[in-house]
């Protein structure tokens, strides 16, 4: 299906509200796709980082909240140190994260339906890592 | 005999690397006529050319062969070498053995025996020479330009500022050109009209320049510091010496016509000034159109103007005119949308081409600036652009870039936004190319404050529905589909020379690429000259360029002409082909063969003479000749047979 584009549909609240939680200009980036190529999660995403910011570009939020991309984010910030736009990618992973989040997603993380034998296997620093991420 | 140094050059390892000098020298240096051997690494160098001056010098030599590469390259340095020794410079040859066997050879025994033929056959020629002296013509130190857009504005402003007269010919009206018509420029938005209109008046009160507006060159002859050109100066149908140019006739003309300034979106009248800055400010009769040429009723201007300039003589006149050089810069046109069936074939009106859309935006434009839609004058809200329409197409279209149109699209976009906040500009396009002053910039600003959409990728078709034009593209960097319901859709169309270039070009006996662009001498080295002395190139009549390109090229052209003007005397190449009378029978075979007019059957005397100026040393009359009367100087039979020989085996 083609994605139809009109002005309604580019500047929509969620595209706005983005933009405004991340503060960065989605519009800034250039395609250059330096974010994809130095990312160290990108083989388990389904949308690259620099295809996120161009459907970002084109309004279309839903289409990246249905991927798995900011919740395979590791928030190591590469994208954003190497940004030659400096368009911060990872502040828009953490945008889209808490976009999903208010939206209702349901908890993801599901830590009380965790064996305590499990809980003691995991390291604490990825816990902590998980609820900044799910949580912000 | 002769005396004759011969000198081998290594050219770094280009030459010795697969020619053995030393086995060469071995084989040379008995050889009939050969007083001197020697090598060196870099003969062009200052201490190489010392070395052949010392040697000239210290053993009395007549003749100098120097082994090296084209003479294309170096003829000139050596000439000036071997003149500064004292030597005639047409005593000088070059033997070509880089370009024309150390390069295109690998096995190094093979390309050693034929250096030393070509080397041998050098000398052979060598030993004929005869000392000769550059012919000396007269210069009329005047300049023509053909075509009055901002490139033969600018040549014409910079010659004539530097004391020369230069006559300016324009095919319409009035001066300015396409820069006339553009709304602002890239990429720091300044009107086009507002630094183009100064320029024109300088143009109009310079006491140097004769403006001929309305007028077209129809015959040129003649040579490089001679040429003779007959300008047609199209009928207005009044006289301009009496027009004051106050436009009350184009009030009063009942006859309405589209505009050909505004691209057909504004009105003209059958009496008309293309736009109110017209320089000069005067107004012609569109004889087709005119009510009064038509059915001879009407009249109505004639009785209106207060000066009684109109007589409707439609009686073009001739003037020939004697100058110097001539600067051909006819610039361009857009390629029509009429031939772009794809994309409506000019039927739909609201697909509209990049210049169109510049009269839109222009404050003097047909809609005073306000973006509205050319069907209904509707604001647009969302709004196409597209790119390489047509350019970067050779299996549809034309294979070059136009270059120009990512930046104007660029400005359109920006443009547009700036005048309808609220619209939306979408730009598809294949690959960005931003390459100048604040380009980049220019671009990024577009992108990032103006929120332009830039969308990669070609688009495949369009078409009207409703009142909107549904356009089907792809972004590639997305893989998705994208179909957007445009209320209006630009295309950057690709920019081709104008019309009539062809027809000029044959006329000043220069050469056009493939697609009618004016073609360069050399394209790093002589960009601003054509092959023919005396005529230069200026603006987008050579390739598509922006303001800034062709006005440094225009000022180029310019320069090359004040060089030439700063001559006291042309001097031209002795290598021509004369006439010895004494075998000649007059049977003008050598007429028809030469390229250059340069010769010409007296009937009286049966003989042929040649304009000396006019022969640029082909040898086509030579190598025609049935008698042998037509030897070329420094290419005698005798020569060209004792060159054959030594390369063959047999010299010497």
């Amino acid at each position: 299906m083609a994605i139809s584009l009109n002005k309604e549909k580019l500047r929509t609240q969620e595209c706005e509200k983005l933009q405004e939680v991340s503060g960065t200009n989605v519009y800034s980036c250039y395609q250059c796709g330096n974010c994809t190529a130095g990312c160290p999660c990108v083989d388990a995403m389904d949308i690259p980082p620099h295809e996120v910011i161009r459907l970002a570009q084109f309004g279309q939020i839903e289409k990246i909240l249905d991927s798995n991309t900011m919740w395979i984010c590791a928030s190591c910030v590469t994208c954003s140190v190497r940004c030659p736009r400096s368009v911060d990618i990872s502040g828009v992973m953490e945008a889209l994260r808490q976009i999903a989040l208010q939206n209702g997603n349901e908890d993801v993380t599901k830590l009380g339906e965790l064996s305590s034998e499990e809980l003691e296997e995991l390291p604490q620093i990825a816990v902590i890592s998980n609820f900044r991420k799910l949580t912000s | 005999m002769k005396k004759i140094g011969v000198f081998l050059c290594h050219c770094g390892i280009n030459i010795s690397a697969t020619v053995d000098i030393e086995k060469a020298m071995e084989a040379l240096k008995d050889y009939p006529g050969v007083a001197h051997i020697e090598d060196y690494k870099y003969m062009c160098s200052d201490p190489g050319q010392q070395l052949i001056k010392k040697k000239i010098k210290d053993l009395g030599l007549d003749g100098v062969v120097v082994c090296a590469c084209s003479p294309t390259l170096h003829e000139n340095t050596f000439r000036l070498t071997v003149k500064a020794a004292g030597m005639n410079e047409y005593k000088m040859e070059m033997a070509n053995i880089r370009e024309q066997c150390s390069w295109v050879h690998k096995d190094k025994t093979v390309a050693t025996e034929k250096a030393i033929k070509i080397i041998k056959s050098v000398i052979e020629k060598a030993r004929l020479d005869e000392a000769l002296d550059p012919i000396e013509v007269d210069i009329t130190r005047k300049a023509m330009v053909i075509g009055a857009g901002v490139a033969g504005i600018q040549t014409a402003l910079n010659i004539a500022n530097s004391g020369y007269e230069v006559i300016l010919v324009e095919r319409e009206p009035s001066i300015g050109g396409k820069m006339a018509q553009l709304s602002e420029t890239f990429p720091t938005l300044d009107c086009s009209q507002c630094i183009l209109t100064p320029k024109m008046v300088e143009v109009s009160n310079h006491p140097k320049i004769k403006l001929m507006t309305y007028s077209e060159v129809v015959d040129v002859s003649g040579f490089v510091g001679n040429f003779k050109v007959k300008v047609k100066r199209k009928a207005t149908g009044l006289d301009w010496d009496v027009c004051n140019g106050c436009g009350l006739c184009t009030e009063k003309c009942p006859k309405k016509l589209p505009s050909e300034f505004d691209q057909g979106l504004g009105e003209r009248k059958a009496i008309y000034r293309p736009f109110p800055q017209a320089v000069p400010n005067r107004v012609v009769i569109d004889f087709e159109n005119c009510t009064y040429m038509q059915s001879g009723k009407c009249g109505i201007c004639q009785k209106v103007c207060p000066v009684k300039a109109i007589d409707f003589d439609k009686e073009d006149k001739f003037v020939e005119e004697e100058v110097g050089a001539i600067i051909c810069a006819t610039g361009f046109e857009t390629y029509s949308v009429k031939d772009i069936p794809e994309f409506g074939g000019g039927k739909l009106p609201d697909v509209v081409d990049g210049l169109t859309f510049e009269r839109i935006l222009s404050a003097s434009g047909p809609t005073g600036g306000e973006v509205r839609r050319p069907s209904d004058g509707k604001v647009p809200k969302d709004i196409v652009f597209l790119e390489c329409v047509c350019s970067r197409d050779p299996e549809h279209y034309l294979p070059y870039c136009s270059k120009v149109c990512c930046m104007y699209t660029v400005k359109h976009a920006m443009l547009y936004k700036h005048r309808v906040h609220d619209g939306q500009p979408y730009v598809f396009y294949m690959d960005m190319r931003t390459g100048g002053k604040g380009y980049e910039e220019f671009y990024q600003r577009a992108a990032e404050e103006d929120k332009v959409v830039f969308i990669r990728g070609k688009v495949s078709k369009l078409y009207q529905d409703d009142d909107k034009i549904v356009v089907c593209g792809v972004d590639t960097l997305s893989n998705e589909t994208i179909e957007i319901r445009a209320d209006m859709v630009v295309l950057a169309t690709a920019i081709v020379p104008s019309k009539g270039i062809r027809e000029l070009t044959k006329l000043l006996k220069i050469q056009i690429d493939q697609h009618g662009f004016l073609s360069e001498a050399h394209p790093k080295l002589r960009p601003v000259e054509s092959l023919t002395a005396g005529v230069y190139l200026a603006g987008c009549a050579q390739s598509p360029r922006d303001i800034p390109d062709t006005v440094s090229q225009a000022s180029g052209a310019a320069s090359m002409v004040c060089t030439l003007f700063a001559n006291e005397k042309l001097k031209h190449e002795p290598i021509i082909v004369g006439v010895n009378e004494d075998i000649c029978s007059g049977c003008g075979i050598c007429t028809v063969v030469c390229p250059y007019d340069a010769r010409k059957t007296n009937l009286e005397k049966k003989l042929v003479e040649v304009n000396e100026v006019l022969c640029e040393g082909c040898g086509a009359c030579a190598a025609a000749c049935p008698s042998g009367a037509a030897q070329q100087n420094n290419y005698t039979d005798n020569q060209i047979n004792a060159m054959i020989k030594a390369i063959l085996g047999k010299g010497g």
